[in-house]
């Protein structure tokens, strides 16, 4: 895991090498821009939790995007041959991926650290849940683009990836919808694994470690499953 | 230094190469000869530890690729098929990340990659962004890639696919220079070039290898028979009937048809003999009782290309295109490419 740094470094350098970033973040800006003035200018307070609410829905579009090359350009450029015959792990590879595009998902939530500036300077915000909300918001996309690098690693085809990952998340994100369906035990099961609920808990200003495991483990299963599909690959 | 015992890589049900064992000690280069998908891109990959093999065992330096991986590859480089570039670095940038990601230490990166770029010529393309590079420039930064972090042992999949006969030529004595101080496992389809560039060569086809030698005698100990052609004057009928007379011929063939010079009747003739027999003293004394001079007389060892055809062909005749169709790929690059070996000029007589 020592060289989990050499590939960051390189897969977020190449994420500023093509106009990938650029218009992600741009995007994202113009989205969370224009909730953050909605709320604001409709509810008039100094508050973001509907600028967050809003945010979660967001990121289920922005993370596919940023994770649907991962994987699959290595495989399509051939330069999984140099990584997989160097000596560097294959989970070192899959995290500093994750970790290059987390990167990228926490340069947009900075930028968008100007609205907490606005409200204090228009009012008296309660930092607490904002800083909460920008925690939760986080891990929600965190785990998302975990599941997105697991996508990537299924296939050849950026399309491909980019769709299966958007399916993937948006079924764990609206995992609690299927819950009022399901009858007794798998309802209540569903329920605990939707990602959008546990959003709700940091929404309110509590933070709990609970929740912050139940991400990382979401994180770290997808992770490791993305590193499964690569070795098996290799071995088949 | 490159051992490789008993390996079998099967693809769910295909089998890609079945039983391969061979050594490559230290410093030499040995060429891997075969059609195209006999499996010679599958066993460099076994070797590298990209594919690890279904069965058997792979010791790269005296690490095995698949329980000591890391030490493995540490000494090792590798060049595919299909040169591993990410296309939006530049050549700089890509080998600071190659030595970054073979632990060169920092210190030494820089005056590594000055020496690699030398070696190869990249000066040119140094700073440019490897997609906009041509592809004989992409083999080549492929190829520096493999010998960044000076690895002992280095595998190169057709090193010289895509290059103009120049630049073959360059990255050959570039390979070259490298025997000695490392060792090599180089796969090509040209013949001339692995004569040329290696000192044995293991011919492999269908996923098995079916020899291992030097270029030399893999030629010779290919076939017990010799084969003689000679020139002589005289009628052909009588020659004829005078050599296959000889003890030990077992074939005369009049090879071409019979030029008239002052009067006379010249023809070629193609003698097998069977075993060590040298039949070159008795032809000469034959020839000078019926008063037929030998004009040319010399005796011809099986190119490197018929043993590889009858190699890869013998088992199981026309079975396929597969063979054939690496035989005939593998005369035109060698007849383009700088200097003809010894195998083509005694092919093309």
């Amino acid at each position: 895991m020592r060289k989990v740094g050499v590939v960051y470094r390189r897969e977020l350098a190449s994420y500023f090498r093509s106009p990938i970033a650029y218009v992600v973040i741009a995007a994202f800006m113009a989205l969370s821009g224009y909730f953050f003035s909605i709320a604001l200018f409709a509810t008039r307070l100094a508050e973001m939790s509907y600028t967050f609410a809003n945010l979660s829905v967001v990121v289920l579009f922005i993370a596919p995007i940023l994770t649907l090359k991962a994987l699959v350009d290595e495989r399509r450029s051939g330069t999984d041959e140099l990584l997989l015959t160097s000596p560097i792990s294959v989970p070192a590879i899959v995290v500093g991926k994750f970790l290059a595009a987390v990167t990228i998902y926490a340069v947009m939530l900075l930028v968008s650290g100007v609205f907490p500036l606005i409200l204090s300077y228009l009012g008296d915000p309660d930092y607490g849940p904002i800083f909460s909300g920008y925690l939760g918001i986080l891990l929600l996309g965190s785990a998302l683009i975990a599941a997105g690098i697991f996508a990537s690693s299924l296939t050849q085809d950026t399309m491909i990836a980019g769709m299966v990952g958007f399916v993937m998340m948006f079924g764990l994100w609206s995992f609690s919808w299927l819950s009022a369906a399901l009858p007794g035990r798998w309802g209540e099961i569903a329920e605990k694994l939707a990602l959008i609920d546990r959003f709700d808990v940091f929404l309110r200003g509590v933070i709990d470690t609970v929740d912050i495991v139940f991400y990382l483990s979401y994180i770290f299963v997808f992770l490791f499953l993305a590193v499964r599909i690569v070795d098996k690959r290799r071995w088949s | 230094m490159i051992s490789v015992q008993n390996v079998t890589k099967r693809y769910g049900e295909t089998v890609g190469v079945q039983d391969v064992t061979f050594e490559v000690g230290e410093g030499e280069i040995l060429g891997f000869l075969g059609p195209n998908g006999a499996g010679k891109t599958t066993t460099m990959r076994v070797i590298t530890g990209y594919h690890p093999p279904t069965s058997g065992t792979v010791t790269v330096a005296g690490y095995d690729i698949v329980t000591q991986s890391h030490e493995a590859k540490r000494h090792l480089g590798y060049l595919p098929e299909h040169p591993p570039l990410y296309v939006d670095m530049t050549v700089a940038e890509y080998l600071g990340f190659v030595a970054a990601l073979k632990e060169v230490p920092r210190k030494e990166r820089k005056s590594q990659i000055d020496e690699i770029v030398d070696m190869l010529n990249l000066g040119p393309v140094y700073k440019r962004l490897i997609r906009n590079i041509s592809k004989g420039y992409r083999q080549r930064v492929g190829l520096a890639q493999a010998l960044v972090g000076r690895p002992p042992v280095l595998i190169l999949d057709e090193p010289t696919v895509g290059l103009d006969p120049k630049q073959i030529h360059e990255v050959r004595e570039v390979i070259k220079s490298l025997g000695g101080r490392h060792t090599v496992i180089l796969s090509s389809h040209i013949l001339p070039e692995v004569s040329m560039v290696c000192q044995r060569i293991a011919i492999i086809n269908k996923g098995r290898i079916v020899a291992v030698d030097r270029p030399e005698a893999l030629s010779s100990s290919m076939r017990g028979n010799k084969r003689i052609i000679a020139t002589i004057e005289g009628d052909p009928a009588r020659v004829q009937e005078a050599i296959s007379r000889l003890d030990g011929v077992l074939s005369v063939t009049a090879d071409e048809s019979s030029a008239a010079q002052g009067g006379a009747v010249v023809a070629r003739y193609e003698i097998e003999a069977s075993g060590a027999k040298d039949i070159r003293r008795e032809l000469f004394f034959a020839m000078a009782g019926i008063e037929s001079p030998i004009l040319d007389l010399r005796s011809v060892e099986m190119s490197l290309e018929d043993v590889f055809l009858q190699l890869t062909t013998e088992e199981d005749n026309g079975d396929e295109a597969g063979p054939a169709g690496g035989g005939s790929e593998a005369g035109d690059p060698g007849a383009g490419g700088p200097g003809a070996s010894v195998e083509e000029v005694t092919q093309g007589a």
